[in-house]
């Protein structure tokens, strides 16, 4: 009896749907960024290879992904994850470490994108962001965003101690490439904590990425930091928002594997397909953000190519995203940070 | 005759009689235990086991005891502030390249760098560096050679620190103490004094929260028990439908309320309390509003059912005597209520000292309670002794409330 149930079961399972040979299960961010994946990955991998995208948001929270090896029972195939968890994902064995010749050339892609347990999806920024229907001069460094007097109004920061210390250090005349060697001393860490203490009354503090653009358009902050690729989507849904990249903080998000994921092979195939430079560069006219893969660049509109982080006029005076210094000292950071917001 | 009766039968007749009795009596017990049987199952495997393992996993410290072994013992009788032993190097390097894989290596490179910061990157590198090999002399060099911060005590002293199985330092770092590097308690540094104030504001906004809740709940309950029922049963459903909605669903409805162009904004503009829009959101009052508006329920029921109860001759009879009605609501009325008051605050009280989504996502950085750091701890710094010393600090605060509760009204909670 249960047999004949289950043969009927099955059968109008397949009935229903189309053949896949395999699925494979990738986990992603959310937002205009996984709707960008939707269309630059997901639907041409299933077209192109007969595998069933089954699409996961999460929000970067590692303990899932510690859980799921701990336990040995790993549903996620593909993740997408930030690079300070990539690293310490990496060093404590909870994802793959990856066969480069499935994936493609190493020269291919930018040096930051490739890691021995992660392949680069994309570059990403965090920078300072304005609503050009309310100001009338444009703010183009970090100073300017701590010039109350210039720009007066509220200012939206990412809630916590990461970026916003380098920040504050190059608003007290950091420069850029020196950012993280001042950071890392005790001095260092008590200039960017007092020059955060300037701002602390007129700050708006934000968690979530969609947060900035909307503080900007209903005019609740004057000067924010966004990630670049939001105020991109806002731009094209018509808002006059606009990024100043002075001073940016970029860096990457990777695609890993779990250690023991089911179908890493189906995963191999997937990353390989998203790590093409024609899969990034249609990825990169979905939103702003800047393709691993060399080879995607020379695909790309010019208009496109102007509003990402790799562009070159933007990425003049930017900062690479120092993994190893917050992975050393983001835990006494944050702390810091905590004690510091309640004084 | 029953005299007469009693003495004829035998002895045995009555004992078996008691025998019986006392056996149905224990069936019958023994029927309602096993009736209850999978609650208690329930209740052991859901509540007990995991406030075990939470209170297990804060003490717990097995990462330098077990794969630093050789480190450990090496350091044994070192005093702890003068140079560490050749020996200590050659252990360290013999210790690492004894692990079987990387993952190993990763948990010591955590555990370490969360009792001094840059610990992680310290053992990682020294870690990829492997194989070395030497006498202790010449590894000693190799190593601050690779990193000079192999030649800094606070290292070592973190090493030697952890050597045991068990910490209290998780314990201690969750009421802003530490040990010094020879195992005696001393305060945080000032940088560093956090759950202190934590912990206040937790108990500041529930306190606000459920003071607010009984001012709001407690006219509210009263109306609805002075009603007819069929009102009475029209009126409690309003209070219901929201209490069986979403929290988050809640949230977003007080976001897009209390935003500067908001509804509640624009309301006061129109009647001209004020002439630009007050900021409700991302604050301490957005937090208080919306937190209040989701416990309110959790404060209504029981001074209803209380309420309810309160039979309405003894203030008839206070009026009757001559007492002013408002004097008599509040010496015969509200008294006869104490017990509801009692248990919805708290109810409401020990319910706020746990929030976490309201205030995550209406307050700012300054209006986080307690749970958000546990969930910044579980998931953000995967530092789980941490997130569990805090879970034990919070479940002691509500142990210790509920005690002074029965202490104070010495009884058990009263739900009405």
């Amino acid at each position: 009896m249960r047999k004949t149930i289950l043969a009927a079961v099955s059968m109008t399972a397949c009935l229903a749907l189309p053949t896949w040979a395999q699925q494979v299960t990738v986990v992603n961010f959310g937002g205009a960024n996984a709707n960008a994946q939707k269309k630059a990955y997901y639907d041409p991998f299933e077209a192109a290879s007969h595998t069933k995208v089954v699409a996961v948001e999460y929000n970067g929270e590692q303990a899932k992904i510690k859980a799921m090896v701990e336990t040995k029972k790993v549903t996620w195939d593909a993740v997408e994850v930030e690079s300070p968890d990539l690293a310490r994902g990496c060093e404590e064995g909870l994802f793959e470490q990856l066969d480069w010749s499935k994936i493609g050339a190493k020269t291919d892609f930018q040096p930051a994108a490739v890691h021995e347990c992660g392949v680069g999806v994309f570059v990403w920024s965090t920078v300072m962001a304005y609503n050009a229907d309310k100001i009338k001069e444009r703010p183009t460094s970090w100073a300017d965003f701590w010039d109350l007097k210039k720009f007066p109004g509220k200012r939206g920061m990412r809630k916590g101690a990461r970026y916003n210390l380098e920040f504050a250090l190059m608003a007290d005349g950091v420069k850029p490439a020196d950012v993280y060697k001042v950071l890392s001393t005790q001095a260092g860490a008590d200039r960017a904590f007092n020059k955060l203490g300037e701002l602390r009354s007129s700050i708006q503090w934000w968690e979530a990425g969609a947060q900035p653009p909307q503080l900007l358009v209903a005019g609740d902050v004057t000067l924010t930091t966004a990630y670049n690729g939001r105020i991109g989507a806002a731009q094209r849904e018509g808002k006059a928002l606009q990024v100043a990249w002075y001073g940016g903080i970029y860096d990457l998000d990777y695609w890993v594997i779990p250690k023991g994921a089911q179908n890493r092979d189906a995963a191999y195939n997937f990353i390989h397909f998203a790590s093409t430079a024609d899969a990034q560069a249609k990825y990169a006219e979905e939103i702003s953000y800047g393709p691993t893969n060399k080879n995607a660049l020379t695909k790309l509109q010019p208009k496109t190519l102007a509003n990402l982080p790799t562009a070159p006029a933007n990425a003049r005076d930017s900062v690479q995203f120092n993994v190893k210094f917050w992975a050393d000292q983001g835990e006494t950071l944050e702390k810091r940070f905590a004690s510091w917001v309640a004084q | 005759m029953m005299s007469a009766t009693a003495s004829i039968r035998p002895d045995g007749a009555i004992t078996s009689l008691q025998r019986s009795l006392s056996l149905a009596e224990r069936r019958r017990k023994w029927r309602a235990f096993t009736l209850t049987l999978p609650l208690l199952v329930f209740l052991l495997l859901t509540f007990l086991v995991p406030i075990v393992a939470l209170l297990k996993r804060a003490v717990e410290n097995p990462e330098v005891a077990t794969s630093l072994t050789r480190t450990v013992a090496a350091l044994d009788k070192w005093d702890r502030s003068s140079e560490p032993p050749s020996a200590a190097f050659a252990a360290i390097v013999a210790d690492l390249g004894a692990m079987t894989d990387r993952s190993e290596a990763g948990a010591l490179a955590r555990r370490l760098n969360s009792a001094v910061p840059g610990g992680r990157s310290l053992i990682m590198d020294a870690y990829k560096a492997l194989p070395m090999s030497g006498t202790p002399d010449e590894l000693k060099t190799q190593l601050i050679t690779l990193d000079a911060r192999w030649a800094e005590l606070k290292y070592w002293q973190a090493i030697a620190k952890n050597g045991s199985r068990w910490t209290p330092d998780y314990l201690l770092a969750s009421v802003d103490l530490r040990r010094d590097p020879n195992g005696s308690v001393e305060r945080m540094p000032p940088d560093q004094q956090v759950f202190a104030g934590i912990l206040a504001r937790t108990f500041e906004i529930s306190a606000a929260v459920t003071i607010a809740c009984l001012l709001i709940g407690y006219p509210i309950a009263y109306w609805l028990s002075t009603l007819p029922a069929r009102k009475a049963n029209m009126l409690m459903i309003l209070v219901l439908v929201p209490f069986w909605t979403s929290v988050l669903v809640r949230v977003a409805a007080w976001m897009v309320l209390l935003q500067s162009n908001g509804l509640v904004n624009r309301a006061l503009m129109f009647l001209g309390i004020t002439d630009h829009p007050l900021e409700l959101l991302f604050n301490r009052t957005g937090v208080i509003i919306a937190m209040t508006h989701i416990l309110l329920p959790y404060m209504i029921l029981p001074l209803y059912s209380v309420m309810k109860a309160v039979p309405g001759t003894y203030v008839r009879a206070a009026v009757s005597m001559g007492s002013p009605p408002l004097a008599a609501f509040f010496r015969v009325y509200v008294p006869q209520t104490y017990a509801g008051v009692g248990a919805g605050v708290l109810l409401v009280f020990i319910i706020s000292i746990g929030y976490y989504v309201t205030p995550a996502l209406l307050g700012g950085a300054d209006d986080q309670m307690l749970s958000y750091y546990i969930a910044h701890y579980t998931n953000v710094n995967i530092n789980w002794g941490m997130a569990c010393a805090l879970g034990t600090v919070l479940l002691s605060a509500t142990l210790v409330l509920y005690g002074l509760y029965r202490h104070i009204s010495k009884s058990e909670l009263s739900m009405g």
